[in-house]
């Protein structure tokens, strides 16, 4: 029996019951379609975060006091956070470091923000004015405040556009205008080109840059930094940045040889990777649940098939008695349970593209269906037709061909 | 008969036993006969006899316990399952007292199913023998009838046309008539010993005694074994007992 009248038969057996057959493809359907919804959203998310990090330039890179407590484990002690000290980013700034392009010392605070009768709350960041190459910025109004305002501790600041019309709702220009953060008078410089919401849904334009020195001296009194944002020249050479820095400032901490680094220092490729693997990781788990839905569905089909050769025994005893063997009986029921899981997860995979296009207008969440998971979830729909139905097949192959034409 | 006409099959000595529980059953107990090319054999015998055990050997459906089975000059009891299957495909026709059509399947398709297992014909050629086949059964007009579609009769000529598609060494037929009326029985007869006519080599089984007298053997068997095996040199002429019948009331 050729293979184009083995799907003839095939199409024509599930005809012959449709709701039957579509019953045990609702099961295939479900779990094909749970799967894909699972994927396109786990999917859309990585990209759109992957998106979000290379937007704010995927060759800067962190440098964080303390060990890494990804790999040390222990609840580090306040002291041992605040190792990055101003020498050290001072000594880093006159050390000639091959692979670095900027560097700006991070000290941040948070809290009120007042101008006239408006306040907002914010966070004032204090920097260095290398800050805006670093994170790809831009002042749209007005200038950056200067190396000199640093030396200076200047009482200056740009400003983010969500303080800006927070503070000046009726849309006066903020430029040379006092505000006051924590009570303490910041001259306005500039205002900063609006980067919108990040995929957290965190507001990037809320925020304040001052002189880091202003910000430790005058606010903060500390000395040291919460964290020092460097961009290595390019993103292939982030790694031998790394190597230099990491270098550079255990010299500087005069560390012994198997002492451990009391800083750590990562770069964005690498938060992203850490992500990615992070959104992976969720990813796969709801992909494995929905996957068993598709056991589920085998089962299901299974079911049916074995239904489907008791109830044909009169017919495969005739097949037998004009000389089919039993290779093609088996062929026959094997085609059929691949039929019904294929069809199944062909509509299965255009009912979770629809509901995945739903999902992202409807809920915002970006989706997006890599064309491997359909082709797998294809191969699966078959595996799962042959698996389960193999059973069936068999048991219609090893029949007696007298006992069933005697079948009523 | 002359002993130059061609052997189509062959029984020495078959015996079948079955096995229920701790008892054997021996329902054929050593059969000897050969039948030529060109005969129309009817085996008959009482319910239990063994018909149906010696039809499924000689239709390869079944293998004896002991003893030699030569169908068209080929051994059959070494083959295995797969190689009998195809025997059958090539060899054998059968018609069974139940007509087992394929249900929703048209007569054509139903015509073409042994065909469907010959890797050596393609679907105009299987169509083509198919309708040939028909035609030769008297249902060139009722083609694309489904099985449902039509009366007992037209079944049992649709399954005969089945049994001849394939140009079959012998036909076997178990009980063929069992399930008609006189008149059709008849009918169906008539077609029988056209296809005797024709050269075909039949087997019939029935309980029927009236109807060894439209064949030209007949083969008794008792309790396995053969009790009487006669030629018949009188075969009477099915078509003309069928035209002296009494007419249907509403022709
Ligand atoms: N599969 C089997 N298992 C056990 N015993 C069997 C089997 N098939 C047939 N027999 C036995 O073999 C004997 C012959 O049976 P068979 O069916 O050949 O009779 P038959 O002549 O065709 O009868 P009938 O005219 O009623 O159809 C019976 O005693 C029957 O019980
Ligand atoms: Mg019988």
């Amino acid at each position: 029996m050729n293979f184009l009248n083995l799907i003839k038969i095939a199409i024509k057996a599930i005809r012959s019951n449709r709701f039957r057959s579509f019953l045990s493809m609702l099961g295939i359907i479900i779990g094909v379609a749970a799967v894909i919804i699972m994927m396109a959203i786990g999917q859309g998310s990585k990209e759109s975060v992957r998106q979000n990090i290379s937007q704010m330039g995927t060759n800067i890179i962190m440098i964080q006091p303390g060990t890494d407590m990804m790999r040390g484990g222990v609840r580090p002690d306040p002291s041992s956070m605040q190792t990055l000290k101003l020498e050290d980013y001072n000594a880093l700034l006159e050390s000639d470091l091959q692979f670095v392009s900027h560097m700006s010392p991070e000290v941040t605070a948070s809290g009120q923000c007042i101008y006239g009768a408006n306040n907002t709350s914010t966070t004032v960041y204090g920097e260095s004015v290398e800050y805006l190459d670093i994170r790809q910025l831009e002042v749209t109004d007005g200038e950056m405040f200067t190396n000199d305002d640093i030396k200076k501790s200047s009482k200056v600041c740009v400003i983010g556009k969500t303080v800006a019309t927070q503070l000046f709702p009726d849309g006066s220009d903020p430029i040379g205008k006092t505000i006051r953060f924590k009570s303490i008078p910041f001259k306005v410089v500039g205002v900063l080109k609006s980067k919108g919401y990040n995929s957290f849904g965190m507001d990037q334009d809320n925020l304040l840059i001052a002189p880091y020195t202003t910000v430790m001296k005058r606010i903060q009194a500390q000395t040291y930094f919460s964290s020092i944002n460097c961009s290595a020249l390019t993103e292939e050479v982030t790694d031998y940045a790394i190597d230099e820095l990491t270098a550079k400032l255990r010299a500087l901490h005069k560390l012994k040889d198997f002492a451990e680094d009391d800083f750590t220092i990562r770069s964005q490729q690498e938060m992203m990777d850490t992500m990615s693997s992070t959104m992976d990781m969720i990813t796969i788990i709801l992909v494995v649940a929905a996957a068993f839905s598709l056991l589920v569905a085998g089962i299901g089909i299974m079911n049916i098939m074995l239904v489907s050769v008791t109830e044909r025994t009169k017919e495969i005893g005739l097949r037998m008695s004009v000389g089919a063997r039993g290779f093609d009986i088996s062929c026959q029921f094997l085609i059929e349970s691949i039929m019904i899981s294929l069809t199944g997860g062909i509509i299965g995979v255009l009912v979770g593209y629809f509901a995945s296009i739903l999902c992202s207008t409807l809920f915002m969440l970006p989706t997006s269906i890599p064309l491997w998971a359909i082709v797998v979830s294809f191969i699966v729909c078959t595996v799962i037709g042959i698996g389960f139905g193999y059973f069936p097949a068999r048991k219609a192959a090893m029949m007696d061909p007298i006992e069933a034409i005697r079948y009523e | 008969m002359e002993e130059n006409r061609k052997v189509v099959i062959e029984l020495q000595n078959v015996k079948r036993d079955f096995k229920v529980g701790s008892e054997t059953v021996h329902a054929l107990r050593g059969v000897s006969f050969k039948i030529y090319e060109g005969e129309f054999v009817t085996i008959m015998g009482t319910s239990g006899s063994g018909k149906s055990t010696l039809l499924n050997q000689l239709g390869c459906l079944d293998t004896p316990t002991s003893g030699e089975y030569y169908l068209d000059g080929t051994s059959v009891r070494e083959m295995s399952k797969s190689q009998r299957a195809r025997l059958r495909n090539r060899k054998i026709g059968f018609v069974f007292q139940n007509y087992n059509l394929l249900a929703k399947t048209t007569a054509v398709e139903n015509v073409e199913l042994p065909l469907m297992y010959n890797s050596s014909y393609n679907a105009s050629q299987r169509r083509e023998a198919a309708i040939k086949a028909l035609e030769a059964v008297g249902l060139a007009d009722r083609l694309e009838h489904k099985s449902n579609q039509m009366s007992g009769g037209q079944m049992q000529r649709v399954a005969i046309a089945r049994a001849l598609v394939n140009n079959p060494a012998v036909i076997l037929a178990d009980e063929a008539t069992g399930n008609l009326d006189t008149r059709t029985s008849f009918e169906v007869l008539v077609l029988f010993q056209k296809l005797h006519a024709e050269g075909r080599t039949i087997i019939f089984v029935t309980h029927n005694p009236e109807i060894a007298q439209y064949s030209s053997r007949n083969i008794m068997l008792r309790d396995g074994k053969i009790r009487e095996d006669v030629i018949n040199n009188n075969i009477l002429s099915a078509a003309e007992a069928l035209a002296n019948l009494p007419k249907p009331q509403d022709d």
